[in-house]
């Protein structure tokens, strides 16, 4: 059977050194993931989630082993040529948002349009405000961050994430900040968002929100211990 | 980025911190300006030391006799006498620019009266030579034409022989002795203080010419020809046509050299000149210190605002922005606080030459020039001190300005 890979890491490891002493933050990572996967990487705080995500997200270079993005080999890329990756192949979603202050929705929204390099004609105000539409936030466009609330911005921040229509979207404690309701709107709209086919990859380390993806990666000590993929996932939402 | 996106980013920060950004161009605005007031009473004492050379001797031109050529070795001026009274008739009758007209004799010799005797210089001229230097009387007048014609014993002391001979009297009426010849005190001149060169041009007597050739001296040579234009305008065309008339005069051929040098005023003020554009660039360079200064605070400024917007340039890096866009972004940053700064400055600037002008009585001046130069160097100081702030925002680690608090 065809599988039409999205990501592929192989022997993904990452050392870092602290003074006199080696951490091994990745011991070898194994990753696949295909095309319109939802899935969640689990695992405690210093089990490797971060590092990975900094890696798969191309803001950081792996030790050694390989990985592919969209058919791009990336760890031999220039520090350009990964910007352009995160630009164009990965969308972001922090736990703080991580909105510019001051910076309408739209214009939060239109900055990744901003830095593309393609030379794409893009209308960067329709695509912003189609961004911000699918989103649930079209009559938010000209409000500022601080005029929003958490569940509104880590809605921007999503649109933000998909306006230039990347291969994964990525999304690091999206529901951190938020109160469980918000928490579990802000999780529909993942799901709806992969509904529609997009591959989401959340690192989390709340059970609740792992259980509502399809497959559940868990890692520890730099390694993954566990790769399970479960049924039924919508009916988590329910909560 | 586009350009005018950059410049619209770079605006809307900048404008989100109205107080910080207005104080750290103040720096800028006080330098601009203070370039631009020092430039314009640099300029200002320049335009008024040409006034004042203006004045020593209106639009006056200089023809001495010289360059002359033997063997085709250039002796230089005044090797080789050949002006003569003649000359200056001709240039006064023929010349269609020149109003005035005066030859020069000079005799060095002792002038005895009043209270002893000085030794000084006697100047033959003629009438004209009064205003071709433009000079005024203190007492008594100049002598006129009739007296010129009549080699008239009469003499116009300068205020230096006078204050020597007759200290805080008027001698006009009283004689002296010239190489044993008395001679009748008609006037005494305002003093016109010293050349550039130190020589003090009230150290002098006038007379007519044609007695100081005659009765005074025995000597017939001109030493040189004086004279002036209404507008400094005709300067240049009447030197070419002193010139021509000169040669047609002494007969010369076509292709042989002049014998004789014909220069203006200017000319001999360019060293004049080079003084005071030395002081102009002496109080630019002053001024630029702050300007200067005014930079460092750009850079200082720069620099808080890179660790304090260390965040929002990680997730700028997140979404994909380069180093380079980072750079770009700050550096436009720099470069639109210094050139608004620099054109305050430069409103400032003339507003408060104007000022100043008024106040003191100084004269400034001011021109578009200083403009243009004033806005390329503020330019210049947000690029040079932007950039050091701008490298070191673009250098960020994206991963650890996402994670600065």
């Amino acid at each position: 059977m065809e599988r039409d890979l999205v990501m592929r890491t192989q022997g993904l490891t990452k050392v870092y050194t602290m003074g006199n002493t080696e951490v091994h933050a990745l011991q070898g990572v194994d990753l696949t993931v295909e095309r319109g996967e939802m899935i969640a990487i689990v695992g405690a705080s210093g089990s490797g989630k971060s590092t990975l995500m900094n890696i798969i997200g191309c803001l950081d270079y792996p030790t050694s082993g390989t990985y592919y993005i969209d058919g791009v080999h990336v760890e031999n890329l220039s520090r350009n040529q990964l910007a352009d990756i995160r630009n164009s192949k990965i969308g972001f979603v922090f736990q703080g948002f991580n909105l510019l202050a001051r910076t309408t929705a739209r214009e939060n929204v239109e900055l990744p349009l901003l830095y593309d390099r393609s030379r794409r004609k893009i209308e960067v105000r329709k695509t912003a405000e189609e961004a911000l539409e699918r989103v649930g936030l079209g009559d938010r466009m000209n409000h500022e961050p601080n005029e929003l609330s958490g569940g509104q911005q880590q809605r921007v921040a999503i649109a933000r994430a998909l306006v230039t229509n990347p291969s994964i979207l990525l999304a690091d404690e999206p529901t951190g900040n938020l109160d469980s309701k918000t928490s579990v709107e802000v999780l529909a709209l993942f799901q709806e968002l992969h509904d529609q086919g997009m591959t989401v990859l959340l690192i989390t380390h709340e059970s609740d929100v792992a259980d509502c993806t399809e497959r559940i990666i868990e890692l520890r000590d730099g390694k993954i211990i566990e790769d399970k993929c479960i049924e039924a996932a919508k009916a988590h939402l329910t909560i | 980025m586009k350009a005018s996106t950059l410049v619209k980013v770079a605006s809307q920060s900048i404008l989100k911190n109205k107080m910080r950004t207005l104080l750290t161009m103040l720096g800028i605005v006080i330098g601009v300006g203070a370039v631009i007031v020092m430039v314009a009473i640099g300029q200002g004492a320049q335009s008024q030391i040409q006034e004042q050379i203006n004045t020593l001797g209106t639009n006056m031109i200089v023809v001495t006799p010289g360059a002359s050529r033997q063997g085709g070795v250039s002796r230089g001026a005044q090797s080789y006498n050949r002006l003569t009274i003649k000359d200056a008739e001709k240039i006064k009758r023929e010349s269609l620019f020149v109003s005035a007209v005066s030859p020069v004799v000079f005799s060095r010799t002792q002038v005895i009266g009043g209270q002893g005797n000085w030794r000084t210089t006697i100047n033959g001229v003629s009438t004209d030579y009064q205003i071709i230097r433009n000079w005024d009387l203190k007492y008594g007048r100049f002598f006129d034409q009739i007296e010129l014609r009549q080699m008239r014993r009469v003499m116009v002391l300068g205020h230096t022989v006078a204050e020597n001979l007759f200290p805080g009297e008027d001698p006009v009426g009283l004689t002296v002795q010239v190489r044993n010849v008395p001679v009748e005190i008609i006037g005494v001149l305002e003093p016109k203080g010293q050349t550039a060169s130190g020589t003090d041009q009230d150290d002098v007597v006038f007379a007519p010419y044609t007695t100081v050739q005659t009765r005074l001296s025995g000597w017939s040579r001109i030493f040189q020809i004086l004279a002036s234009t209404p507008s400094s305008n005709d300067i240049p065309s009447a030197q070419e046509e002193i010139r021509a008339i000169m040669r047609e005069s002494h007969g010369i051929s076509r292709f042989a050299e002049d014998g004789f040098t014909v220069r203006n005023q200017n000319d001999l003020a360019e060293a004049e000149q080079g003084t005071t554009e030395v002081m102009t660039l002496l109080l630019a360079a002053i001024a630029s210190i702050s300007l200067l200064v005014g930079g460092i605070g750009i850079m200082n400024i720069m620099l808080v605002s890179v660790t304090e917007r260390t965040r929002e340039i990680g997730i700028r890096m997140a979404i994909g922005a380069r180093g380079r866009d980072v750079l770009t972004q700050f550096l436009v940053e720099s470069i639109v606080m210094s050139v608004l700064g620099g054109a305050i400055g430069v409103a400032i600037g003339f507003a408060g030459s104007n000022i100043l002008s008024q106040l003191t009585g100084w004269n400034t001046v001011t021109s578009p020039t200083t403009i243009m130069i004033a806005l390329a160097f503020s330019a210049g100081v947000g690029i040079f001190f932007g950039f050091y702030p701008a490298r070191k925002a673009a250098a960020l680690n994206p991963i650890e300005a996402l994670r600065h608090e």
